[in-house]
This record gives C-alpha cells, sequence and structure tokens, in this order.
C-alpha cells in the first residue's frame, strides 16, 4: 500500500513523538478500511455500539444496587448480632433499668429488627447519618475528618507505587529472561513476602530512630502543620506502596510481554518503526489497560485495607477509627464505616468493570 | 521428582519451606529453651551465643519463640485452606454443574463476599465471638470460599465439556463416579497451586491480625504478636522487630516460590 511506503518515510524523516502517533493515526490500516469511508454504516455502528452499552450499563447498575443493598443488609444483620447494648455503653453500668429502657426507645433499639434496618438506611440515604456514641458527633463528619487522612495516605501510596512499578515492569519486559528480568521479579518476590506493617516498623526504626529524618508516628493535623502532616504520611505510604509495586510490577511486565505478541506490533516493527518507538507509542497504551484495572481495584482496597499500617504509624485514619470504634463498641461508627467501606470497594469494581466493556466489545455482548 | 527439581523456583521453594516445617517440628521436642519462660534477669539482651537471637523484654527467648511461632502459622495456614478449599470446591462443582440459576447466585454471592474489607470482616468477626486464633482461621478461611469456588467453576466447566467424559458416559458411569473419578483428578493440580499461594496469604493476614492483638492470644507465640510488642521496645532493642518479620518474609517467599514452581512443572500456559 502507499500509505504505507509513506508512513515509513515520514517515520525515517521526522521522529519527534507526537508526529508519528499521528501519522499512524492517520495511515492505520484501520482508517483506511473501506466501510469506515462510508457514513451511514459509522452511525449505524456507533449507535448499535450505544444500544449495546447502554443494555450493558442497565444491567450493570441493576447488579449493582442489588449488590449495595445485599452489602447494606448483611453490614446491618452482622452489627445487629454483636454483643453489647448501646443503651448499655451510653449509660455506663450504674444506670437504672428504666433510664435504661427510655434511651432504648430513643434510639429506637426496642423496634423490630426490619423497621430499624429500614430507619437506619433512609437516614443514612437521606444525609442526615447517625450520631457516634462515644464522640457525640455526626458519624458523616467523623468520616470526613478521617478521611482526610486516610484519603491523601492511599494516593500517595498509589503514586510510589506507579513511579516504581511501570518502568521496572516494562524494563523487565525488554529484557525477559534476561539478567535484568530475573533481579526485578526476585525484588518483586520479596515485596510480595514482606508483610507491610513489619516493612513499616523497620522504615520507622531506620528513618525515625536511627536518623531522625521522620516523625515515628502520630499526624499533626493538615491545617495546624501542613508539611509536618505531609511528611508523616510518606513513611507509612512507601511502606504500602512497595508492596502494591510489587504486584504492578508482575502485573506491567505480563502485560507488555502479552501486548508484544500481537500482530500490530509486528506490523508496526515491520513498518520499520524503531523499538523505543514500538514500545511506548504502540504497546505501552494497549498494556496498561490491565494496569489501570489493578490500580483502580488497589486504591478501592487501601481506603478500607489501611486499618494495620494506620495502627503501625498511630495514623487516625478512617482504619483506625473503625478499629478503635469496634473496641469502644460505638455501633453507629462502625455501622457507617463498614457500610461505606464495602461499598467502596463495590463501586470500585462497578466503574472497573464498565472501564473494561468500553474497552473491549466482547464484555458487553456477552449473554 | 527429578523434572520438579529443575525449575529454580520450585528449589528454592522447597528449601525454605523444608526449613520452616523443619523448626516447626523441632520445637515440639525441643527449643533452646521453653518459650514462655520469663526471665528478668535477662531482659531485652542482644543476640548473644546464649540467646542466638536475643531475649525479649520478660527475658524470653526470641529463637525459642520463633521456632513456636511457625506451628502457629502452620497450622493457620492449612486450616484456612481446608476450610477454603472444601467449601470452595463443593460450591465450585454445584455451580458448574447445575449452571443457570445455581451458577449464577453462587457467583454473585462470591462477588458480595469480595466486596468485603478482609481485616474488617475479620475485626468484626473477632469483636462478636471474642479474639481467638480459631476465630481469625474462620475469617481467613471465609474470604478463601470464592477463591477457590471461582477457580473450581472455570476448572470443571471446562472438564465437563470434554470427550472423554462423554465417553465415560456412554459407558454407563454415573454422575456421581464421573465427579470422583474424572473431574475432580483433573482439578487437583491447579487446586494446589492455588492452595500453595493461598496457604502463603494466609500467613500473611494471620500475623496482620495477631499484630493487631486479634488473633494468637498471649502468652502463646505469633509472629506477629512479637512485632507488635516489638515496637515498644525499638529504641532500646532493635533486634526483636527483625527477626519475627524475617521469619513471616522466609516462610510466604518460600510458599511463593513453591507455588510457582508447581505452576511452572504442571501447567506452564495456566496464568
Amino acid at each position: 500500500m502507499a500509505s504505507i511506503g509513506l508512513v515509513r518515510k515520514t517515520f525515517r524523516l521526522r521522529t519527534v513523538f507526537l508526529t508519528t502517533l499521528y501519522a499512524d493515526i492517520l495511515f492505520s490500516e484501520h482508517y483506511c478500511d473501506k466501510r469506515y469511508n462510508n457514513l451511514s454504516i459509522m452511525v449505524e455502528r456507533f449507535l448499535f455500539q450505544s444500544y449495546d452499552m447502554s443494555k450493558y450499563l442497565i444491567k450493570k447498575i441493576f447488579t449493582l444496587g442489588l449488590l449495595l443493598f445485599l452489602v447494606s443488609w448483611v453490614v446491618f444483620a452482622v452489627l445487629f448480632v454483636l454483643p453489647g447494648d448501646p443503651a448499655q455503653i451510653i449509660l455506663g453500668i450504674n444506670a437504672t433499668p428504666e433510664t435504661l429502657a427510655n434511651l432504648r426507645s430513643e434510639l429506637g433499639l426496642d423496634k423490630p429488627f426490619w423497621t430499624q434496618y429500614v430507619d437506619w438506611i433512609s437516614r443514612t440515604l437521606s444525609g442526615a447519618g447517625s450520631q457516634s456514641i462515644h464522640y457525640d458527633v455526626p458519624v458523616f463528619d467523623l468520616i470526613l475528618s478521617r478521611l482526610a487522612v486516610t484519603g491523601p495516605l492511599a494516593f500517595i501510596a498509589m503514586i510510589i507505587a506507579v513511579v516504581i512499578s511501570l518502568p521496572l515492569g516494562i524494563f523487565a519486559a525488554r529484557h525477559q529472561n534476561k539478567t535484568g528480568d530475573i533481579s526485578v521479579m526476585t525484588f518483586t518476590q520479596m515485596g510480595l513476602a514482606t508483610p507491610e506493617f513489619w516493612l513499616g516498623i523497620l522504615l520507622i526504626l531506620f528513618f525515625s530512630v536511627k536518623l531522625g529524618l521522620f516523625p515515628a508516628g502520630g499526624f499533626p493535623g493538615w491545617l495546624a502543620n501542613f508539611w509536618g502532616s505531609f511528611k508523616s504520611l510518606l513513611l507509612p505510604a512507601f511502606a504500602l506502596g512497595v508492596v502494591r509495586a510489587a504486584i504492578l510490577t508482575r502485573v506491567t511486565r505480563s502485560s507488555v510481554l502479552d501486548v508484544l505478541q500481537e500482530d500490530y506490533i509486528r506490523t508496526a516493527r515491520a513498518k520499520g518503526l524503531r523499538e523505543r518507538t514500538v514500545l511506548y507509542v504502540h504497546a505501552l497504551k494497549n498494556a496498561l489497560i490491565p494496569v489501570l484495572t489493578i490500580l483502580g481495584l488497589q486504591m478501592g482496597q487501601l481506603l478500607a485495607g489501611a486499618i494495620i499500617i494506620e495502627n503501625v504509624f498511630y495514623l487516625p485514619g478512617l482504619g483506625r477509627l473503625v478499629f478503635q470504634a469496634i473496641g469502644q463498641r460505638d455501633l453507629p461508627v462502625v455501622r457507617e464505616i463498614v457500610l461505606f467501606m464495602a461499598a467502596a470497594v463495590v463501586i470500585v469494581h462497578f466503574f472497573v468493570d464498565l472501564a473494561y466493556a468500553v474497552v473491549d466489545p466482547r464484555i458487553r455482548l456477552k449473554r | 521428582m527429578n523434572k520438579h527439581l529443575k525449575n529454580i523456583n520450585f528449589r528454592c521453594g522447597l528449601v525454605l519451606t523444608a526449613v520452616v516445617v523443619l523448626a516447626a517440628a523441632v520445637s515440639f521436642f525441643w527449643t533452646p529453651y521453653d518459650a514462655n519462660r520469663m526471665d528478668p534477669g535477662h531482659r531485652l539482651e542482644a543476640p548473644s551465643f546464649y540467646h542466638l537471637l536475643g531475649t525479649d523484654q520478660y527475658g524470653r527467648d526470641i529463637l525459642s519463640r520463633v521456632m513456636v511461632g511457625a506451628v502457629n502459622s502452620i497450622f493457620v495456614g492449612l486450616a484456612t485452606v481446608v476450610i477454603g478449599m472444601v467449601a470452595g470446591v463443593v460450591l465450585g462443582l454445584i455451580a458448574a454443574y447445575i449452571g443457570k440459576w445455581a451458577d449464577e447466585s453462587i457467583m454473585r454471592l462470591s462477588d458480595l463476599l469480595f466486596g468485603f474489607p478482609a481485616v474488617l470482616t475479620a475485626i468484626l468477626i473477632s469483636a462478636i465471638w471474642g479474639p481467638s486464633i480459631s476465630n481469625v482461621m474462620v475469617a481467613i478461611g471465609i474470604f478463601y470460599i470464592p477463591v477457590f469456588t471461582r477457580l473450581t467453576r472455570a476448572v470443571a466447566l471446562g472438564i465437563w465439556g470434554r470427550e472423554f467424559i462423554e465417553a465415560a458416559r456412554a459407558s454407563g458411569a454415573s454422575e456421581w463416579a464421573i465427579t470422583f473419578r474424572h473431574v475432580l483428578p483433573n482439578l487437583l493440580s491447579p487446586l494446589i497451586i492455588q492452595a500453595t499461594i493461598q496457604f502463603a496469604v494466609a500467613v500473611l493476614a494471620e500475623a496482620g491480625l495477631s499484630y493487631l492483638g486479634l488473633g494468637t492470644q498471649p502468652p502463646h507465640a505469633s509472629w506477629g504478636r512479637m512485632l507488635y510488642e516489638a515496637q515498644t521496645f525499638m529504641e532500646i532493642s532493635p533486634w526483636m522487630c527483625i527477626f519475627p518479620g524475617l521469619a513471616i518474609a522466609w516462610t510466604v517467599l518460600g510458599f511463593n516460590l513453591l507455588g510457582d514452581g508447581i505452576r511452572d512443572n504442571l501447567d506452564p500456559y495456566m496464568l
């Protein structure tokens, strides 16, 4: 084809990144396809695809709603059987039976299970929420203030993970089965085997106790001391990030290796592109899809799964809050946070599924 | 066996896990000191000839406690994998065999379970039934059920569609006989691979939960709990935080490598 010859000449003359990308899109076989020049077929295709997509979307949203309902029900049911009478906890052990009974009816604890569930879910959905027993503030405010610690922690951890894993994964894939690859894979095995809380302890031992560079724990608060707060998040984020980087590196490596086997990569190489262009312009775009998926899932998990590391560093995050609330039998706090965490994971899964369906038509056409 | 030993992952994994299992087995008969014996005269001692890994805040020998901790970790790993595998294989086979509504409901339920944060659920379970090692096993084991269900279902679906199942059916074998004689044996190798990896994850999870104080209760030795206690004395005796963590990493690395090695040998095309 004449166009391919033209592209080759273009590539030989110019090696600028963007130019190659543009020329590639312009002259690729995809766009040379006659059918795409026919407007009516293009419109038809678009409509057909969006029809599939909306059908898929409706199905998925329905499932999401059902899952969220089930999650909320399970959370409520599990905490319903939790031993410990909230009224007793609020009033202490010296309370008389009458005051206890009064408080119970005030809190709605004497109503049947389903009434309590409906009360709770409608209060949560309307945004009113419940009151924390221990802290005596709305649970919603409590979650927001703790999310200000856990959110940035998870975000910094994921940035650290990406910065470590992408170059390593690509490097390992380029040097498959050579010394470089084997040493990267050894690193990932170590990362997978290291408990993140132990890594946290070791980091404290080295950077806080020995070198005195970072605080050993605690959190001064964003408004009181921004730089200090940021510094106190760095070590825990690093501990979380390195462990996740181990997984991400493996995913990146195998994904890049998979894509490099594809036909279109062979075509790109046959066109005479340099290996670097093939890798970074053609292969990487597609190879990053599974990496992004895992990244999204890890982010969702981190919001819920930072409990242990928050305890290691005494960070007032969401995980530590729920851990302490369970100990204090602060039922409203536990219930709402568990619901929040479980819902976060379910919703992240939902978006990951959607992203996959957008990328891969086979998924939305299935069943 | 010779074929297996050629694989470097398998060899390394075998050596690492053998050391752990051996240490655990020996600790039943002999440890350098009694793991729970306190010795106030030798508190927080650095590693020496008498205490190879040093002593903790009560003067207990850390090497002895690490050895006893190995028993604990292996026990948790085995129990959780058995819980997850038995329930998961049964559910997976049902989902694959009946299909339709059974398949759909079992798979949605396992989605639901995946949605729950594992650590959080373990904390909840210990809040309901009290903190103990058996509750930790149940908590981790529950989360293994969907893992084994999905695996079993996927592999079993493939096996049931194969010609030799048709042939067995044509020669008059009952559905039970087909399941036990033809489907289950073919499930074995993916299950073994998965079990090895889940074993490693369980060791990590138990350490984390014991660190939070939900697993093994004092004075019994657990690697996670030892790390928690060590954190208090980090500035005076840093070695206390080194060895239990090293033991965890060693064990997990061993089982991960073993799993990778078995996978390379049995099924090079599996993910």
